[in-house]
């Protein structure tokens, strides 16, 4: 990305405060910016005369571990002392590029600009160190946050040298260091934001208080796609605490001193609504149209002759397979505090989409852009749905329209009622064995709302996250057809944790265990056999596979089922350990997880993302589920949206493939493989496919 | 607006708030300790999960009326000025990932060892069953509490 690449050109030794903004924040603890007198050696590195060294991060914290391991790979080659490293979000700034946190891509995504961002500072500090003492740079060495001059034995640390740095123009093309001599990258490393969330310090979007802010609460049409047809706001204003009720373009806020007041206002609140074209929508009706459109999919990819080989078949496997809408419920719900004023707007957003929310205020408030100032604050889970900006949106209308800061919250009810889910889906597979069991045609027919169309028209007719996981199936199978249709709904649909790969992902692992079923294989060995050339896939599959103790004895009752999947250029592969209780209900007891996600950073995070990744999948299979009724979502909060508690968390061993391949996400591979490997435990236990999602409905 | 008192971490405190407001509100926005998290409302999270008089509480479903006058520990005033060992064994273990649920995780835990000092899986399950945490850290809560249970049993 060229605007990434251009940093050394745009740094600027002016303090963030002064080049960045029309005024400082207000609320300080909100987002701290450093400590005053800090050097700025660049947009990612700040360094104080006591030698305390700031990172700044220009991705979201949503869990995933950015704020330590972006800065591992800064503290890498600056070469400081990783005790003195602090770290915070960046603001949001052209100097970084595209601000926006997703697709698995943080650190892959940013190692090579980091790298070079933390060489460029330390020869910037020892250019200071030369001129200092009058001696050639490259007589000078440096030790963690310290520049040396062997010859007169010399020595000065990054603090007493930063503010001579911070005027000295970056090298272009500063030497990086041989990754044989890493001492941070790779290493386990404990979480710097760890001390901050344990003892409730730690600002969350929820928690950013700002001087005569007030709080609201935004009553939505229920219907999806409806809006506000007239609405009396007399009854809301007569609740103590209540100061204004306005209408915005989402529907109507109701605006007071606290959170409670907002709400016992909005409960007064009478509000009519003009439904609109989803009001008679329902999940049967939604499935129907999904198969009637299925067929009619244009092709993703064609390779062969599908339609011979399933003609010429020894046998020939049919299966639908159907996905359900799937709310992200992040532990936070939705909100965001916004300060309009006439020449100015400071938003503090749990977003992981910076740069677009940033552009979306200007747009909603008329502002230049560099009159927005968006302070990304710690955020309860992402998975996805702050990549959404409908909650900005609502409280810089808000704010907007009353003339103060204002912090809105969406209820439990609110969040899951807002849309923005993981799509439905409907798959129909057909595939063909040959004599000796083996498939030699595999087609796989999509039908789907698209996430991409939010964005604008589809290329060919194909949404690319709709069929990811899907047409770049790995398996060495002749004959393969992959298509997609586009269905539209008024419900949004939006990425949630891996996307795409979170239906291929179960749908074709678990067709696939039906095709090992019906030609009497092995489901390990079919796939090895499927996966000759493909030696990564193997070498992942083959890891899990030893470690889980594959064919081995297991206590009655349970059974093993194994899935493999790539997203986000990792490979994952799981194996479950699954029985059945009383009621029917699965249990899972241990899951045992293999990934080769290439070179990484921080392996504890890798361990801790496979583990998240799987709990998360895990949910969603066994209970996930937004049904839809008269156009509304039926699911309102935790009740009615089962998650899974610590009594039902299974056993999780996580091995890392480590080769040094190219670098793979984190964030998002762990969650495919866990619904497949589940069901297909349950084909062996019961002998019947899952072909429907969530497991409690099908068991 | 009815006025109440109660113990705050320590401190007495009197709130101006009509009686069905929620602790977890009082304390959030009326006293603007935003340590203690909204999660659901509804009892189903306990992101809200407070001390009241040493029992771990949904502070979201107690209103103020039912609060006043009794003694209300916090994340924030759980161990003042240092570290409680649940919150060490929290940084040991590396537990949080998101972070939101971790408070009330952590009032869950404390008010655990508090009854059992040495607890068992079974009791971590039924005393831990009711926090939620979507980022799936549960296996890391559990070595935390134990590796806390086994600190604690070496404190004087």
């Amino acid at each position: 990305m060229t605007t990434r690449r251009e940093f050394l050109t745009t740094v600027s030794a002016t303090g963030a405060g002064l080049l960045l903004g029309f005024r400082l924040p207000r609320r300080l603890s909100a987002t701290p910016r450093g400590m005053a007198g800090d050097s700025e050696l660049n947009a990612w590195i700040r360094i104080g005369s006591d030698d305390q060294v700031t990172l700044f991060v220009n991705e979201s914290e949503v869990g995933q571990g950015v704020l330590t391991s972006l800065p591992m790979i800064l503290a890498e080659e600056l070469d400081v002392d990783w005790t003195r490293v602090r770290s915070e979000h960046a603001l949001t700034d052209p100097r970084y590029g595209n601000q926006g946190t997703g697709g698995s891509s943080s650190v892959r995504g940013d190692y090579a600009t980091l790298r070079k961002a933390g060489a460029a500072a330390r020869q910037m500090l020892i250019a200071a160190a030369a001129a200092t003492w009058g001696v050639p740079a490259t007589e000078c060495a440096t030790e963690p946050g310290v520049v040396t001059h062997a010859k007169s034995r010399r020595r000065a640390s990054y603090g007493r040298l930063a503010v001579r740095a911070a005027t000295l123009t970056p090298p272009g093309d500063p030497p990086l260091k041989d990754p044989k001599s890493f001492r941070i990258i790779g290493k386990a490393t404990k979480r710097l934001d760890t001390p901050a969330k344990v003892t409730g310090r730690a600002v969350f979007g929820i928690d950013v208080q700002v001087p005569g802010m007030l709080v609201a609460q935004v009553e939505h049409c229920p219907v999806f796609g409806g809006r506000v047809s007239r609405f009396d706001g007399t009854p809301a204003l007569r609740v103590p605490g209540v100061r204004r009720v306005v209408e915005i373009p989402s529907g109507v806020a109701v605006v007071a001193e606290d959170f409670w007041s907002a709400k016992k206002g909005r409960d007064a609140l009478d509000v009519h609504w003009d439904a609109g074209a989803g009001g008679g929508l329902s999940s049967a009706t939604i499935a129907a149209r999904l198969r009637e459109l299925a067929p009619g999919g244009a092709t993703a990819i064609r390779r062969g002759d599908p339609a011979a080989a399933l003609g010429a078949a020894a046998r020939r496997v049919d299966a639908e397979y159907e996905v359900p809408y799937l709310a992200h419920a992040t532990m936070e719900p939705m909100n965001c505090t916004a300060d309009v004023r006439a020449d100015a707007c400071e938003i503090w957003a749990p977003t992981q989409f910076q740069t677009s929310s940033r552009q979306l205020a200007a747009q909603i408030t008329g502002l230049p852009l560099e009159h927005v100032t968006l302070h990304t604050t710690f955020m309860g889970g992402g998975f996805g749905r702050r990549a959404q900006s409908d909650f900005l949106a609502d409280a810089v209308h808000t704010s907007k329209a009353v003339g103060r800061p204002v912090k809105v919250i969406y209820t439990r009810e609110d969040d899951m009622h807002a849309g923005w889910y993981r799509p439905v889906a409907y798959n129909a597979f057909s595939a063909a064995l040959d004599a000796g069991g083996w498939p030699t045609a595999w087609v796989h027919r999509i039908a789907s709302p698209s996430i991409l169309a939010n964005m604008g028209p589809l290329q060919d007719g194909i949404d690319r996250t709709s069929v990811e996981g899907a047409q770049n199936l790995p398996y060495a199978i002749p004959n393969l057809l992959v298509t997609y249709a586009k269905a539209d709904f008024p419900i949004p649909v939006w990425f949630w944790r891996s996307v795409g790969s979170s239906i291929n992902g179960y749908v074709t692992e678990c067709f696939l265990d039906e095709l090992a079923l019906a030609g009497g294989k092995d489901p390990v060995e079919l796939r090895r056999h499927l996966l000759s050339d493909q030696p990564r896939y193997r070498r992942v599959l083959d890891l899990a596979a030893q470690k889980a103790g594959w064919g081995t004895p297991l206590p009655a009752g349970r059974a093993r089922g194994v899935a493999l999947h790539e997203s986000f250029g990792s490979i994952v592969a799981e194996v479950a350990e699954v029985s059945l209780g009383e009621g029917g209900e699965p249990r899972v007891h241990r899951v045992v997880c293999a990934v080769d996600c290439g070179q990484y950073v921080n392996p504890d995070t890798v361990v801790a993302q496979m583990e998240s990744g799987i709990v998360y999948g895990l949910s969603a299979a066994l209970w996930g589920e937004i049904t839809i009724d008269k156009g509304r979502a039926v699911q309102d909060n935790f009740d009615s949206y089962q998650v899974l508690r610590i009594d039902q968390m299974p056993l999780v061993e996580t091995h890392i493939v480590a080769e040094g391949d190219p670098m793979g996400g984190i964030g998002e591979p762990g969650t495919p493989p866990i619904a497949p490997a589940v069901c297909n435990a349950l084909l062996v236990l019961t002998g019947k496919p899952v072909r429907r999602l969530p497991i409690v409905k099908e068991t | 607006m009815p006025s109440y008192s109660l113990t705050v971490n320590g401190r007495r405190r009197t709130v101006n708030a009509p009686a069905d407001m929620p602790l977890l509100w009082v304390i959030r926005d009326l006293l603007g300790l935003t340590g203690t998290k909204f999660g659901c409302g509804i009892g189903q999270c306990r992101a809200c999960t407070l001390h009241l008089d040493g029992s771990a509480t949904n502070s979201c479903l107690v209103p103020i009326s039912a609060a006043a006058g009794h003694r209300v520990t916090t994340i924030e005033g759980l161990s003042p000025g240092r570290l409680h060992p649940v919150q060490q064994a929290w940084i040991d273990e590396d537990v949080p990932q998101c972070g939101y649920c971790q408070p009330g995780q952590i009032m869950s835990a404390v008010a655990l060892l508090a009854q059992h000092p040495k607890p068992t899986d079974a009791q971590i399950d039924e005393a831990m069953m009711g926090n939620i945490c979507r980022c799936g850290t549960y296996n890391r809560i559990r070595r935390a509490l134990h590796r806390a249970a086994g600190e604690s049993a070496g404190a004087p």
